[in-house]
């Protein structure tokens, strides 16, 4: 049981041969260069996955434990790689299990292509065995949809969901595939799709918008720049880096945006947004010209939008138009890909160096170390702290590993504290906070980088949302660290009862089973820390061991995530304590 | 930014696909907007279908939502505009029992100031239609209530636009 590793090149087949539809939807993956997919059978998309079988030495099929599984691993695995992830279900509840992904996808803009059996066309619409309307469930949370119910669609349809999902800001792409158009033969021939007359994936860079943007940087005297995604959609690390560096500009990141620059640079001034760092949140209220690149001005980000940053003249680096003014008013829209976009305005930018309000970060930061980081990486106190953990894996990790966390308070410690040396390293469910997200997202993005260190930091809680996918793990090998923080709590909430419901914790305690049992349950390595002593040696282990690991590391019961922007407070409001 | 709601009408281009109606009715539906009305029919661009959706939202919100339903790989271009930028038309029918028609002067006199066109006569009802603006229909309709109205059905508004919709270029543009 390995996992095999396949390198299929993209390729576009010129000649005609017959086929089924079923044959025809695995040479379509195959000729978009998948070479892994996630997914789980079933009766209605049992011809592909009998062609599956026939190619398997060419296309690698992980049966997931869920198919919810299936979609955040192709999630973990688009992320990590920059590639479309690939997921496939059968219809029904196969495919209706999909739909967490699917939405999470949607609001990360994470490329996914998903397929799901369907009945027999002639079946359509009788309420037969399984059959759900996935084409409108699925139509909210997608980029775009598709049924299918002739074989000689599915080439034309499929390369156009390869191009829509991973073309623009990316998105998730259902396509659902009855089950007679899977065992209907035709003349196969596959065409890239290159473009579509009703969309425009990346609207030009308008010259006039990077003029007016260069002029409003180089006149600030208080610049200050928050990326996103955008940044690692776009792949435009080193022009941002360019950027920062010609104008010395302090930047901040979203949560999807972390490991663009490593976390080193210094001018990577930390995160913003509801538990981010102090200054870039104190000083967004402060700056003369905030700068946006690849990023939405989410609410988390934002906190209350009538006192956001309103002494400052906005520029918005964005690649979907419908995204500038929806939250907040841009001076200056730069609408394009972000690495063009950057790229292009580099030349007019002057080398500057805000030597003064530079050092306003520093002292901010100081005052944040002082009375939450310190504490939470160096404690003293009886109690092992989520922080004092993210501190050991950086240790081990170098910075090089990618982390892979799940959603709630282990989520924020380990976006504040992680080190990151390369870029796609954090792999999180940022905007639909999907607990279980990060187990299967871990194996996804171990296969699709096995080369590197795929460490998974997930919660008591968010654990056992997606537990069964321990199985895929060992039916895999793949090897994957867990790292579970253990607070018999669901946490964030627990903490938000305290502050904000006096302490009436409503169904947030947790009683946990034993998890080493469990994952040795499932023949994986597994071990429990409860003292300080035994952390750093444990997490030595853990990156030591060859296969899978499971650590559980039981931490403070009553931990908070601070900083903290209370709902509906400014972001200089934020919260130390 | 304002929040005064006022009537707008949105025109939309799109390919004609399954499921679109699905998609666009979606946008209002996630923002708890009723549809005041809704028309989708064939355009002067051959295969193009075009929309006329009218809601009543602020103008801010507006602008949202023609920025949401023109990411829809599907929509060519979506616009808006108030009454006063677009030339406008409903059309209604109305179904009375025949022996008013020739038992009452009143409702000849209504149907002729109205310029409402009779479709059709039988021995138990006849079919009157009217095409106008909402209040031209609306106002018929209260004259005809009182002598009994056996069916009334009116359709969506469609409109077209004083200023140029430049759809064509777009899609030459992607041709050439």
């Amino acid at each position: 049981m390995e996992v095999k590793t396949i390198q299929n090149e993209q390729t576009t087949t010129s000649t005609t041969e017959r086929i089924t539809g079923s044959e025809a939807v695995v040479k379509c993956l195959l000729a978009e260069g998948v070479s892994i997919i996630y997914g789980y059978p079933g009766g209605a998309i049992m011809p592909v996955y009998d062609e599956l079988y026939k190619y398997q030495d060419k296309l690698h099929h992980v049966l997931t434990r869920h198919e919810q599984g299936a979609t955040h691993a192709a999630q973990g695995y688009a992320r990590i790689s920059g590639k479309v992830g690939v997921a496939i279900a059968t219809s029904g509840p196969g495919a209706t299990n999909l739909i967490t992904g699917i939405a999470d996808a949607q609001i990360d803009s994470t490329p996914m292509v998903c397929i799901t059996g369907q009945v027999g066309s002639h079946l359509l619409g009788s309420d037969a065995f399984q059959e759900t309307d996935i084409v409108g469930i699925s139509t909210p949370v997608t980029k775009w949809n598709h049924q299918i119910t002739k074989a000689s669609e599915i080439p034309e349809v499929l390369a156009k969901a390869f191009y829509i999902a991973k073309s623009g800001r990316p998105g998730p792409v259902l396509i659902d595939i009855t089950k007679d158009a899977q065992f209907e033969a035709f003349d196969f021939e596959y065409k890239k799709c290159t473009a579509i007359r009703s969309y425009i994936p990346v609207p030009p860079v308008d010259d006039s918008a990077i003029v007016a943007a260069a002029k409003l940087i180089n006149e600030a005297k208080k610049p200050m720049i928050v990326w996103g995604q955008g940044v690692v959609l776009g792949e435009a690390e080193k022009e941002l880096t360019a950027v920062i560096e010609k104008a010395n500009i302090p930047s901040a990141w979203t949560i999807l945006g972390a490991s663009a620059i490593p976390t080193s640079h210094p001018l990577n001034i930390g995160m913003v947004g509801m538990h981010g760092n102090y200054a870039p949140n104190v000083l967004t209220n402060q700056c003369d010209v905030l700068i946006a690149i690849g990023m939405r001005f989410d609410d988390r980000v934002t906190g209350n939008l009538a006192t956001y940053a309103k002494q400052a003249k906005v520029i918005h680096f964005e690649i979907d138009p419908s995204e500038i003014d929806k939250n907040v008013k841009a001076d200056v829209a730069v609408l394009g890909n972000a690495k063009e976009s950057l790229e292009k305005i580099l030349p007019y930018l002057k080398r500057n160096e805000h030597p003064e309000w530079r050092q306003q970060f520093q002292d901010l930061y100081d005052i944040e170390f002082k009375k939450v980081i310190n504490n939470d990486l160096n404690p003293t106190k009886e109690g092992l702290t989520m922080g004092e953990v993210l501190k050991e894996i950086n240790i081990h990790s170098k910075g090089n590993a990618a982390l892979v966390s799940d959603v709630g308070q282990h989520q924020m410690v380990a976006c504040r504290y992680a080190e990151f040396n390369v870029t796609k390293s954090n792999i999180t469910s940022g905007g639909l906070g999907t607990m279980g997200f990060a187990l299967p997202a871990a194996i996804g993005a171990k296969m699709a980088a096995p080369d590197r260190d795929v460490v998974a930091i997930i919660g008591d809680g968010g654990y056992q949302m997606t537990i069964q996918e321990l199985g895929t793990i060992f039916q895999t090998q793949v090897p994957v660290k867990i790292v579970v923080l253990n607070n018999d709590f669901l946490g964030m909430v627990r903490q938000w009862q305290e502050l904000f419901f006096d302490r009436r914790y409503a169904s947030t305690e947790l009683v946990n089973p034993d998890f080493v049992t469990i994952a040795k349950g499932y023949h994986i390595e597994a071990k429990r820390v409860t003292k300080r002593e035994e952390l750093a040696a444990s997490i030595e282990a853990m990156f030591a061991h060859e296969g899978a690991y499971f650590l559980e590391v039981c931490v403070e019961k009553e931990g908070n995530v601070f900083p903290m922007i209370p709902t509906g407070a400014s972001v200089s409001e934020v919260r130390l304590e | 930014m304002d929040t005064e709601t006022q009537l707008f009408t949105v025109s939309i281009y799109t390919e004609n696909n399954v499921g679109l109606l699905n998609r666009i009715s979606a946008i209002f539906q996630r923002r708890k907007i009723n549809i005041e009305s809704i028309n989708s029919s064939i355009s002067e661009i051959d295969g193009v279908s075009r929309w006329s959706i009218v809601v009543a939202v602020s103008e801010t919100q507006m602008r949202k939502i023609i920025g949401q339903i023109e990411k829809q790989v599907e929509v060519i271009k979506a616009y808006y505009h108030d009454d006063e930028e677009t030339i406008y038309q409903e059309s209604c029918l109305f179904k009375i029992k025949s022996d008013l028609l020739f038992e009452d002067r009143q409702i000849q006199n209504i149907i002729k100031e109205s310029h409402a066109r009779i479709v059709t006569v039988n021995r138990e009802f006849f079919v009157l239609e009217k095409s106008g603006r909402k209040e031209e229909v609306e106002l018929l309709y209260r004259e005809l209530k009182p002598f009994g109205i056996m069916q009334f059905v009116r359709s969506g508004r469609i409109s077209v636009t004083k200023e140029e919709l430049k759809v064509t270029p777009i899609l030459e543009a992607f041709h050439a």
